[in-house]
């Protein structure tokens, strides 16, 4: 749990909404709360947080759509 | 025998219809004739870089030559090391020839004798290959799929651009029955779609009304009604024209059981300019945002190179579309084309973060929508303008 709770809050700081932590399926594209940028910066502090490496053409649109998603990513990275 | 670009006359279709049967037959069966298909694009591509355009065949030849051997090289280094300074040479490398194709006429003023057609799309193939090398995604190097990749003939011209790592997907599995069966059907319909966007409203823009209105334009000189009617001509002509082709070029691979990615997703009703981008030759746009813009703000951030995150967006932005207009050619209006949307997309971006922050006090309705979508096509229509170069030949028209 301790991994959704940090992925969360680095997210809720990028997007600048809590609406991340109510809904886990927001579709963070279409709602225009992450874009190229914002991505960005996702895998940055994801990188320095949890020492996992994602390089930016692993970074598929869809397969980090939602913050469940980006979570499922991160746990799948940490193996 | 007739020599032909590709999609250039309804005689490049019939001969397309003929030698596509066999594949259709064997797809609807569910099962791909990589022998019979690779045999169909040497065909295409002799019609296309043959006879009179033979000088083309030959430097594309050479091109993929080179191209394979620096991602075979480059793949083979990989696998042991890792360095920065090899990856940069590489890019370059793979760069060089489109570099100096696109310099040449500007220092000997006739082109240069390596270029052919669709030297700039191949070089993105070739430049997204040694990036996803160097990530550690291309676990295994496969020549004949990769020269399969570079020469795919639908979209050899001018794209889309296709990602490697989904068309080896395709290549290695073919689509099921029923969803080939959909392919068959949507190919079908992109390609009739194509005939009317480029064969007659492209045709009837360009040949008839665009010559019309550029002599009235001419004749009254410097600002006018006249000019102002070039610019949507013109805007519209370019859109017909090039979401004609890549339907058609879209409609050929899905007939050949490959899902190529779309340009085009209804461009002129963008309710601002970084839609836009989404929507207006989309493949291009996203190589871009992939390859350079992400992995530019990547390095930038992490090594913290500016202290605003506003800054580090916008001198990505300015890198990013300053290439694009490069790309298009060197010549001063490509790169004004390019500065003008890049300070677009920043003042756009400004308007966002104001609008996030102001969200109450902002009214959105359906008027303010529609005032969007009529604003940012006017931005976009003045920006085809100066592409156009039209600009160019009114300034150095003589005084009267």
């Amino acid at each position: 749990m301790e991994t959704q709770d940090k992925v969360l809050a680095i997210l809720e700081e990028i997007t600048g909404t809590d609406e991340v932590r109510d809904n886990l399926e927001v579709e963070l594209f279409d709602e225009g709360l992450l874009d190229s940028l914002g991505s960005v910066q996702l895998l940055v502090e994801l990188e320095s947080e949890f020492a996992i490496e994602v390089p930016v053409s692993e970074f598929e649109r869809s397969e980090w759509a939602t913050p469940q998603k980006i979570i499922e990513q991160v746990v799948r990275l940490q193996e | 025998m007739k020599y032909m670009t590709p999609y250039e006359s309804p005689f490049y279709f019939v001969i397309l219809g003929l030698a596509f049967i066999p594949i259709i037959v064997q797809l609807i069966r569910g099962k791909r004739m990589l022998w019979y298909q690779n045999s169909v694009t040497v065909l295409f591509l002799v019609i296309s870089f043959g006879g009179v355009n033979l000088r083309q065949g030959i430097a594309l030849l050479v091109y993929v030559f080179f191209e394979l051997l620096l991602a075979y090289s480059y793949f083979h280094y990989r696998q042991k090391r890792n360095s920065q300074f090899i990856f940069y040479l590489a890019v370059i490398l793979a760069i060089a020839p489109l570099v100096i194709v696109k310099t040449t006429p500007l220092i000997r003023h006739h082109p240069s004798f390596i270029g052919f057609l669709g030297i700039s799309y191949l070089t993105f193939k070739s430049v997204q290959m040694v990036m996803e090398m160097r990530d550690g995604f291309v676990k295994e190097f496969h020549l004949g799929r990769y020269t399969q990749f570079l020469l795919f003939f639908p979209t050899i011209s001018s794209g889309p651009i296709d990602r490697y790592r989904r068309f080896e997907k395709e290549l290695l599995t073919p689509p099921t029955r029923e969803h080939y069966l959909e392919l068959l059907n949507k190919g079908i319909q992109n390609i009739f779609m194509g005939c009317l966007y480029k064969f007659i409203l492209g045709f009837l823009l360009g040949n008839e009304l665009l010559p019309y209105i550029k002599n009235l334009a001419l004749s009254e000189g410097g600002f006018s009604i006249a000019l102002l009617g070039y610019m949507y001509v013109y805007s519209f002509y370019l859109f017909f024209d090039f979401a004609g082709y890549s339907l058609f070029a879209i409609g050929t691979s899905y007939l050949l059981g490959y899902e190529t990615p779309i340009n085009f997703n209804k461009p002129f009703l963008s309710p601002n300019i970084k839609e836009f981008w989404n929507r207006w030759h989309m493949s291009l746009s996203f190589w871009f945002r992939d390859y350079v813009y992400m992995r530019l703000m990547f390095t930038f951030m992490k090594k913290k190179v500016f202290k605003s995150k506003v800054t580090t967006s916008n001198v990505g932005y300015f890198v990013l579309f300053l290439l694009m207009g490069a790309w298009h050619g060197l010549t001063w209006y490509y790169l004004v084309y390019g500065f003008y949307h890049a300070m677009m997309i920043c003042l756009n971006d400004a308007w966002l973060r104001f609008k996030k922050k102001h969200k109450k006090r902002i009214p959105s309705n359906r008027l303010t929508k529609a005032f969007a979508i009529f604003l940012t096509f006017h931005v976009v229509c003045f920006s085809f303008l100066i592409f156009s170069g039209f600009l160019d030949t009114l300034i150095h028209l003589p005084f009267r």
